[in-house]
């Protein structure tokens, strides 16, 4: 569905993809771990085509977007979760999540979309009226991603939805993302630090070191694989 | 209050006392008077103390306001006074403000000189509006605003006396000029943000008016352009004695004549111009552009990642935002029936853009207090002459120290849950 070959991102100067190769396939849930600085994000933002690939080539659905806008790329099925969440913070729950819609039809929203929303994350419903940057930082992620689900992707780009959260809501939050892939039967490609959860969720999961991958397999394999395991899940990090 | 904050506040007022001294004393101190064969400087040491003791006292006072907070001072009074207007009791203010404005010319104290401030202060909140669009609603600070108010009126000006074109044909003309040259400006300032495309929608205003001055072939250079038609009252013209085959509008009606016909109906204009610029934006906040322009002022990279078309959406702000101010320019030409490049000099967007903050960025009931406060309280003192700008100074402190973020500093949801509904 999601093909990633020989990708290469500079920032300036300065590479941050050095030749990733990734594949994501329909249905699927695939995890991307990677320590600080590693280009997790990059690739994400690459993807979307925030960032441009200078060399490599992206294909989704036979098509190459590599050069592609990113407003294009979210018409064709592929939206993100940014980093941080990302919150229209002076806007209410519902008005981001008619932004969401954005891509869709010209953005026109429909009710049943929103109330397939609430009905994943109740606790919006609750806060429709509320201003984005008045919910708790758990709150916001589920705003997120209920926002990204505005606009009916075939593939959901999932950047760190655990940072900066209390555990009990990242647990919550996992589980959703979960139902999402299941019920929904929206792809998904989470880029995360906590790799013992990425893990756990994932179908497939890679490891990205210094822009390049290492370590590819099934999620259930690299959980047990020594070298993951010191370098990100005992030492690592916690929970 | 205890003794200790009084010192504190005292020492502090000081020290505001020595800054306004630095500032004051060359500034107005030192006066240059040309004596015979040269200049020389005549010192005017009694004002700069007057000035200097002002600052003291009144920053005593807002320390000695600031400092009782739970008491009620006079200050805090006015304050509480002035934060119960929120958006909420906005829409009875400005249904009240709307008929006030319907009937203020028939009032028995209303005479020439009122609707003269009226007209300006409707422009200015006319204009205020169409840069609450692109400042208030898609965040994009634009400092030459004035530009396309420059546009809009040369746009009719040339038009008009080289066409002889009627105002309604080229009102709208006007307004496509400027949305056009808006989005002239959109285009290489697309990727800026915040201070630097401050500084190049600044240039950008300044261009205009340079080339409104050289282009001499053109528009008539520093002279401007005179004989700009009056607009009629749909064919009819405001004229003493018409031309032959035409009927005036005080014959039609059957009126004796008096110049208060066309300055009525100027006023009626630019408050039904002004109004529609307000209903526009009201009703294109809830719409996906309008909603696009609000995430984008909040966050950019959100947007491109929910599938926002980032130059779209800035680029139909600058246009949109353009138009409006390119109809006020047009209202402006006809109304002076004369044009020249002073009129749109940088202070005049500078006063547009501390309207549009003044009365809290986005809020559209705030741009329309801060006009009347601020071209109000200037018009007030005109016969202070150059001076007067001190007050308008002093209406733009006021604001900054009692409402920091604008009169109106809340923004309004597009949407309400259904029990909310007033």
């Amino acid at each position: 569905m999601l093909k990633i070959s020989n990708v290469e991102t500079f920032y300036g100067k300065i590479q941050a993809l050095r030749g990733v190769d990734l594949d994501v396939n329909d249905g699927e849930i695939v995890s991307l771990i990677g320590s600080n600085g590693a280009g997790k994000s990059t690739l994400l933002m690459t993807i979307s085509g925030v960032n441009k690939a200078k060399r490599g080539n992206i294909v989704f659905n036979g098509e190459n977007i590599e050069n592609q806008q990113p407003h294009k790329i979210v018409d064709m099925g592929i939206c993100q979760v940014p980093e941080g969440r990302r919150i229209f913070s002076r806007l209410t729950v519902e008005e981001n999540l008619r932004l969401g819609a954005h891509a869709n039809e010209k953005g026109k929203y429909f009710e049943n979309d929103i109330k397939e929303v609430y009905d994943l994350f109740p606790v919006l419903s609750d806060r429709k009226t509320q201003r984005g940057g008045t919910l708790s930082g758990g709150e916001q992620q589920m705003l997120a991603i209920g926002r990204a689900l505005m606009s009916k992707p075939k593939v959901l780009l999932l950047d760190e939805p655990s940072l900066g959260i209390a555990p009990k809501l990242v647990n919550q939050i996992f589980v959703s993302i979960k139902n999402i892939n299941k019920e929904k039967n929206v792809t998904i490609f989470l880029v995360e630090q906590n790799a013992k959860k990425a893990l756990e969720l994932a179908d497939r999961a890679y490891v990205l070191v210094n822009g390049k991958v290492t370590i590819k397999g099934s999620g259930q394999e690299l959980l047990k694989n020594k070298d993951i395991q010191a370098a990100y899940l005992e030492g690592g990090a916690k929970n | 209050m205890e003794k200790k904050d009084i010192i504190q506040s005292f020492k502090d007022s000081l020290f505001t006392g020595l800054i306004a001294l630095a500032l004051f004393g060359p500034i107005v101190g030192l006066r240059t008077a040309s004596k015979g064969e040269g200049l020389f400087i005549t010192p005017q040491w009694g004002i700069v103390f007057l000035l200097v003791g002002l600052c003291i006292l009144g920053r005593f006072l807002i320390n000695l306001n600031s400092a009782r907070k739970t008491e009620i001072t006079f200050f805090s009074k006015f304050t509480s006074k002035f934060s119960a207007i929120t958006e909420d009791k906005a829409k009875h203010f400005a249904i009240t403000a709307i008929l006030f404005a319907v009937v203020f010319p028939f009032l028995p104290f209303t005479d020439r000189y009122f609707m003269d401030v009226a007209i300006m202060i409707l422009t200015y909140i006319m204009l205020g509006w169409g840069l609450n669009i692109v400042v208030g609603l898609a965040g994009l600070l634009d400092l030459g605003y004035v530009a396309f108010y420059a546009v809009g009126a040369y746009s009719y000006a040339l038009i008009a006396t080289t066409f002889g074109w009627s105002f309604w044909i080229c009102l709208p003309l006007a307004g496509v000029f400027a949305a056009f040259f808006g989005i002239l400006l959109g285009f290489p300032v697309l990727r800026l943000r915040g201070d630097y495309l401050a500084i190049v929608t600044l240039g950008f205003g300044e261009i205009i008016r340079i080339i409104l001055i050289n282009w001499y072939e053109v528009t008539n250079g520093p002279d401007g352009i005179t004989g700009i038609p009056r607009p009629s009252f749909f064919g009819l013209p405001f004229k003493r004695s018409p031309d032959e085959g035409e009927t005036s509008f005080h014959l039609f009606f059957n009126l004796e004549y008096s110049t208060m016909h066309r300055i009525i109906f100027l006023y009626y204009l630019i408050l039904v111009l002004a109004l529609i610029t307000n209903y526009f934006t009201l009703k294109i906040r809830k719409l996906p552009v309008g909603r696009a322009w609000e995430a984008l002022r909040e966050d950019e990279i959100a947007c491109k990642s929910l599938g926002v078309n980032p130059t779209n959406t800035k680029l139909t702000a600058f246009a949109i935002g353009a138009m409006f101010g390119g109809f006020a320019g047009s209202f402006f030409a006809t109304r002076q029936a004369f044009i020249s490049p002073e009129s749109f000099t940088f202070i005049e967007s500078a006063i547009i853009v501390a309207i549009v903050v003044l009365g809290g960025m986005g809020s559209q009931t705030g741009v329309v207090l801060a006009s009347i406060f601020l071209i109000g309280i200037t018009e007030m003192f005109r016969d202070l002459e150059q001076y007067r700008m001190i007050a308008f100074g002093g209406a733009m402190v006021l604001i900054m120290v009692f409402k920091p973020k604008g009169i109106l500093a809340n923004r309004k949801p597009t949407i309400l849950m259904h029990g909310d509904k007033k």
